[in-house]
């Protein structure tokens, strides 16, 4: 399989992004950000996490503008896969690849931390190694967590199954860590071809690091 | 050149320069100096850049072994780690910014280690911090400004770092109220590179250029090395403007620009720019050569217009390095910069005068010889006399104080806020970035990341009993030494070397200097006798106000090398049916204890035994053991005895114990004699593991498991330990929000 993996000025997350699917076996390529097209070959994009442009204005909300998002979005409503993580769904909601928008965290700390995550849908490229209510444990590491969307969205986004993932305890009880609508970690568009989540998969790779629930969502993408 | 300057006094006293110092810089340039010149010599010689109180006593410190690649003189130390990689490391204090300004002075320091470590040619992989600060459980007006300055450090240092993306993986705070009007911010940062592709700050060749780098340089910061070599008093609030702005964006894309660079060979040498900016790394990279240089200030970027030759020697505006280059890569070099939307400008070259000489628009303002500036500045041998507070606070035992109840002791202990998880503090901070964290804040003891390079792992931790400082700061000073290369090898690792941050009070008080003095004796001697070579380290002095001095606080760093990743030994309960150890010997000694503070109300008493041989003995042990596979927990016994450490072993792993330790008084189980750790092994290791341990003292005291924690005759359920363990720090730290 092969994994373009976006870079801009202050993305941080990019090469442990490679590095994990690179355990899988995977070809990637780091994209830089003024690159304006992707590899025909390509099959899934990766938006990795960090501070683009310093999350200055607002998180997001400058990469957006970048020249390889507009090859992103091209790439995405073609059908191709793209997955964000971290500042990387931020940037697919302000590229409106996603619906809702990340705000700041309820308690406006940044939030470093194991957490777990419950499987709310299965029927997707990205969760399909999953069963519905499994409880996964992956890290999450950002400021601005707090997922929005108003009521008829959130309503169409469980009517289409695109709620991926909701923070939980270990037990598997909703619990809340930024403030999002309805506890979200994770969602899809419509279409289920592009995801986007506030954990990091790629930090759970192997269990010296504390869990290794990360890499059955990343091989999701394999057999897709 | 310009005029002579007329109202010399008064120039003299704004840059903290004496009338003896005004005569040697007219004996070294043969003339009167001009305000460029004097601005030169004052940064060169603060005592934050010239060292002029504290080389005396940094002479002798060990600093060679067969592992390190480089010790103090550059911007950070190297050693090697094996495998063909080394590792860089330092640890920087931001003291006196982060009082005025506790995030910006924060981030900051975060932002200058980094650079001190990545332009060495390593790329950061982690951060350590060591933090001290005055009473923040107090209700009054000063507990609620300490709060808000924790509150501002932590977010600082977590915005800055993250934004890097280098996990900060651990760290140490306490709290004392000799840190009320000086609080401390040490920032510890380690990097890894090719053991044979590391850059020195030298600009060497004659005609090669210096090329600046980075943010443009504005007019914050002026002056802060002048102003970070001085008291505080009530009317230090003005001084805000000193402290520089961060910005971990441009610092992020430095980074990467930087490291693309280095894979080149355009790089003769390069330094960035810290204290006292473009003066002492310009100085400091000719004099490490013997070279001389020109520069043109005209050229160097500048964030506003009309700033004068002046103001772009002494800015310390961040984010920005000096490249002494190969001629002719120029234009390659500014391709690279240029790419990563940073500013790049050939600013001046390399001479063979052995001279500075500064341009501005084609005439020269300033006419320097550079090997002076530093060989001659001036050193003291300041006087040093013992503190009269010693023999009284040497005479308090604990022997004088009422018996309270071990039970009533240990939770007024248990809750104290150096003791308690510090989620609150370590959560805001991204510590699994670049995926290597094994054992990271929260997790007790050393934090230690795998290095995929090598399949081996590093472990780091920074530490000082600033209580053992006071009552005895020579032995206190060892034992900080000892106890951060204890915490590494509780891990598996092998203690390899050091870095220090030396903080202390007023120079000029005879009682602080001696304080300093022996210190430094005591870090010598557990250096040499614990083989873990100073390979760099920082000196922070005047950190008082109003006439109060802070404890010594020599914060030291240790870097230890794990041989294999998978074999990294955890701190807290692992199985329930495990037997617990406690190894080395007990004595009833209380001198600087939390006992003491805690329970007594008092930091004082006589220091604990140090015994060398017995700390040796212990880590070898632990280190041999964990290669066979034998143990499968081990924890240092530190600041509130066995009894503490049981209870955090406990806490953070949700098992219990059943522990009867044998002592002659029930207050032992408190007790803080040296060279002891807690080691848990499985019943099938037991054998094995007490053969190996047949030299050392050490007895089962119990096992893990159980609903509740037991030592002696405190018990308490697991419920309640973990509630006061969490949940403490926020509710005290958060209370006035």
């Amino acid at each position: 399989m092969n994994v373009g993996i976006v870079q801009f000025p202050g993305t941080n997350c990019e090469y442990d992004t490679r590095y994990a699917f690179e355990q899988l076996g995977c070809t990637t390529q780091i994209l830089w950000h003024k690159n304006d097209t992707v590899a025909a070959n390509t099959d899934l994009l990766v938006v990795a996490g960090g501070f683009s442009y310093g999350d200055y204005l607002r998180s997001g909300a400058i990469a957006r503008f970048s020249p390889i998002m507009q090859a992103v979005i091209d790439f995405a409503h073609k059908g191709g896969k793209v997955l964000g993580i971290c500042n990387g769904f931020q940037v697919l909601t302000e590229s409106r690849l996603l619906p809702g928008a990340l705000k700041r965290n309820e308690h406006l700390h940044f939030l470093s931390r194991h957490h777990h995550l419950q499987v709310v849908s299965t029927d997707n490229a990205f969760l399909n190694r999953f069963t519905c209510n499994d409880i996964v444990n992956i890290p999450i590491a950002h400021h601005d967590g707090n997922y929005y969307i108003d009521e008829a969205g959130l309503r169409s986004l469980y009517d289409n199954d695109q709620v991926l993932l909701r923070y939980c305890d270990a037990q598997g009880n909703i619990a809340n860590p930024n403030g999002s609508v309805d506890a979200i970690a994770g969602i899809c568009n419509a279409q289920k071809n592009v995801f986007g989540l506030m954990p990091h998969p790629e930090r759970a790779m192997e269990s010296i690091l504390g869990s290794s629930d990360g890499k059955r969502m990343l091989e999701g993408f394999l057999n897709a | 050149m310009s005029q002579p300057l007329a109202n010399i006094t008064e120039v003299l006293a704004k840059h903290k320069l004496s009338l003896a110092d005004y005569e040697h810089i007219k004996q070294i340039l043969g003339r009167e100096p001009n305000l460029v010149e004097i601005g030169i010599f004052s940064a060169m010689w603060s005592e934050h850049c010239s060292y002029k109180s504290s080389k005396v006593h940094l002479r002798g410190f060990p600093t060679k072994a067969p592992w390190v690649i480089q010790g103090p003189g550059e911007n950070a130390g190297v050693i090697d780690i094996g495998g063909g990689y080394a590792a860089v490391f330092k640890m920087e204090s931001h003291n006196h910014p982060s009082f005025i300004e506790p995030y910006q002075g924060a981030a900051t320091g975060v932002g200058g280690i980094m650079r001190d470590v990545f332009t060495m040619g390593a790329r950061p992989i982690a951060s350590l911090n060591s933090l001290r600060f005055g009473d923040v459980k107090e209700a009054s007006k000063t507990g609620a400004h300490q709060r808000y300055l924790v509150r501002g450090v932590v977010e600082g240092i977590g915005g800055y770092g993250n934004c890097m993306g280098v996990p900060t993986i651990g760290g140490e705070m306490s709290f004392e109220s000799c840190y009320n009007g000086n609080i401390l911010v040490n920032a510890f940062n380690l990097g890894l590179a090719k053991a044979d592709e590391i850059f020195y700050g030298r600009a060497e060749g004659i005609g090669n250029p210096v090329i600046y780098v980075g943010s443009k340089t504005g007019r914050d910061g002026l002056g802060g090395a002048v102003m970070s070599s001085d008291s505080f008093t009530e009317a230090t609030k003005s001084l805000r403007p000193t402290v520089q702005v961060g910005d971990p964006f441009t610092e992020k894309l430095l980074l990467e620009a930087c490291l693309e660079l280095f894979k080149t060979d355009y790089v003769v040498g390069i330094q960035d720019m810290g204290a006292a900016g473009l003066t002492s790394s310009s100085f400091e990279m000719a004099g490490r050569a013997g070279s001389g240089m020109k520069m043109h200030l005209d050229q160097v970027p500048a964030r506003e217009e009309g700033m004068v030759p002046y103001e772009f020697m002494l800015s310390e505006s961040q984010e920005r390095m000096l490249i002494c280059a190969k001629k002719g890569s120029e234009a390659a070099i500014i391709e690279i910069f240029h790419k990563w939307d940073l500013d790049c400008a050939v600013i001046g070259e390399v001479t063979d005068t052995g001279r500075m000489e500064l341009f501005w628009h084609g005439d020269k303002v300033a006419d320097v010889p550079v090997a002076p500036v530093s060989e001659e500045a001036p050193m003291y041998e300041r006087p040093m006399t013992r503190p009269s507070y010693l023999d009284a606070v040497n005479a308090l035992h604990v022997d004088g104080f009422e018996r309270v109840s071990n039970h009533a002791a240990f939770e007024t202990m248990f809750t104290s806020l150096e003791v308690v998880d510090k989620s609150w503090v370590y959560g805001q901070y991204d510590s699994m970035v670049q995926t290597n964290t094994i054992k990271k804040g929260g997790m007790l003891d050393a934090s230690v990341i795998r290095i995929k390079e090598t399949g081996g792992a590093l472990a780091m931790s920074a530490d000082c009993n600033v209580r053992y400082c006071y009552i005895d700061p020579k032995g206190g000073a060892a034992v900080a030494v000892m106890e951060a290369g204890r915490n590494v090898a509780m891990s598996g690792a092998r203690p390899l070397a050091i870095t220090d941050c030396l903080n202390f009070g007023n120079p000029e008080n005879p009682e602080v200097m001696w304080q300093f003095g022996q210190a430094c004796l005591g870090i010598k001697e557990a250096c040499a006798e614990l083989s873990t070579p100073v390979i760099g380290g920082n000196v922070s002095l005047y950190n008082e106000t109003n006439g109060v001095s802070v404890f010594p606080t020599p914060s030291i760093a240790t870097v230890g090398v794990n041989e294999d990743q998978n074999r990294v030994l955890l701190s807290s309960f692992q199985r329930e049916g495990n037997l617990l150890y406690l190894v080395g010997t007990t004595r009833a000694e209380f001198g600087g204890s939390l006992y003491l503070k805690e329970v007594c109300g008092v930091v004082g008493g006589t220091l604990p035994a140090i015994d060398y041989e017995a700390e040796r003995a212990l880590w070898e042990l632990v280190i041999e053991a964990n290669k066979q596979g034998l143990l499968s927990a081990a924890k240092d016994c530190s600041s509130g005895g066995v009894a503490i450490a049981l209870a955090k072993m406990a806490a953070t792993s949700g098992k219990g114990c059943n522990v009867i330790m044998n002592v002659e008084d029930e207050r032992e189980i408190f007790a803080e004699s040296f060279s002891r750790a807690i080691i848990e092994v499985s019943p099938e290791h037991r054998g094995a593991f007490e053969a190996m341990a047949s030299k050392l003292p050490h007895a089962i005291i119990g096992t893990v498991g159980g609903a509740h924690f037991t030592c002696n005759d405190v018990a308490m359920p697991m419920d309640r330990l973990q509630a006061l363990y969490f949940n403490t720090f926020q509710s005290v730290i958060e209370q006035d929000l």
